[in-house]
């Protein structure tokens, strides 16, 4: 199983790279977009352990070193190996 | 007296903090590699500024778990003084002996430059060597120095005269463009509850004698060598 994690500031953060980006996005030509948020993407493989496993143990991972959670929330997606 | 100044794979102000303390204030100082489990004996420690780790992560995210961290806990706990310079500053808060975090700079630029700070609380163990609201000229150099914190912390930490620093002007006032990374309330630097732990992004350790532009850093070293020695 494969732990995909998302690491995103906390709303009302203000994310600077985020909103440099979106004005380049609008020099592009590209309107219509209200805000850009920057991230993280994480992959933990897991191997063969169950659905539950995986995010129990994408949880743990988060809560000790991947996420700081004074300025940072996680979301986990968890997909299966090979897809 | 004995100072200690670890050394994580990625510090590059080690031997500045070493030298300081070695040649400037004649102190007894040795170098502490990150894998060293053990801190009896010293009565001040030192994390230095750099790129711990190659800033992996989060600043200072990794250099946390390095095993002379449970020490450098440990030291803290038991009342030791800790000084936590820029990188060290943000390992500081990510190992949870100071709140809040450091953030990208707001200009999302490197920063190095002479800053002014204002002393908010002289009567610390970090600047007990300086005056009331003095101004202090001490160089920054980093990319990620936004302080930040929820509100409820940042009332505490007023409350309790823990922010020991803010960016101010020449004159002392505490304006935007004096800020050079858009920390919350102009915060530079900040120390624990208890008062043996802080953290600053500018660099003391790059500001000890008037060859360097400023001996004003000097102040923060003498302090915390006061500090020891009145005890």
């Amino acid at each position: 199983m494969i732990a995909e994690i998302y690491i995103t500031l906390k709303s009302g953060i203000l994310d600077p790279q985020g909103k440099t980006v979106h004005h380049a996005l609008e020099n592009l030509g590209l309107e219509n977009i209200e805000e850009v948020r920057m991230g993280k993407l994480i992959r933990l493989d897991f191997g063969s352990v169950s659905k539950e496993k995986a995010l129990e143990l994408g949880d743990e991972a988060c809560k000790k070193l991947l996420a700081n959670p004074v300025i940072e929330d996680y979301e986990i997606q968890i997909q299966s190996a090979g897809k | 007296m004995k100072c200690g100044v670890i050394i994580f794979p990625g510090s590059n102000c080690d031997h500045d903090c070493y030298h300081v303390l070695k040649h400037v204030f004649n102190q007894n100082v040795e170098f502490i590699w990150h894998k060293e489990a053990d801190l009896k004996g010293f009565d001040i420690i030192v994390l230095p500024g750099g790129f711990s780790y190659g800033d992996y992560l989060r600043t200072g995210a990794i250099a946390r778990f390095s095993p002379v961290m449970n020490a450098v806990i440990d030291f803290a706990n038991n009342g030791g003084l800790v000084l936590g310079i820029c990188n060290g500053f943000q390992i500081l808060c990510e190992a949870g002996l100071l709140p809040g975090a450091l953030m990208r700079n707001q200009s999302l630029r490197f920063v190095c430059k002479f800053v002014n700070l204002r002393v908010e609380n002289h009567d610390s163990a970090f600047t007990n060597d300086c005056t009331e609201n003095e101004v202090l000229n001490i160089p920054v150099a980093h990319a990620e120095g936004l302080y930040y914190t929820d509100r409820e912390t940042l009332d505490r930490l007023n409350k309790n005269n823990q922010v020991l620093f803010r960016y101010c002007s020449n004159s002392g006032e505490l304006t935007d463009e004096a800020n050079p990374n858009g920390s919350l309330e102009n915060i530079a630097g900040i120390m624990n509850a208890e008062g043996n732990v802080m953290g600053m992004m500018p660099h003391p350790d790059r500001s000890y004698e008037e060859l360097l532009t400023s001996a004003d850093g000097a102040k923060i070293f003498q302090s915390v060598l006061n500090m020891v020695q009145s005890n």
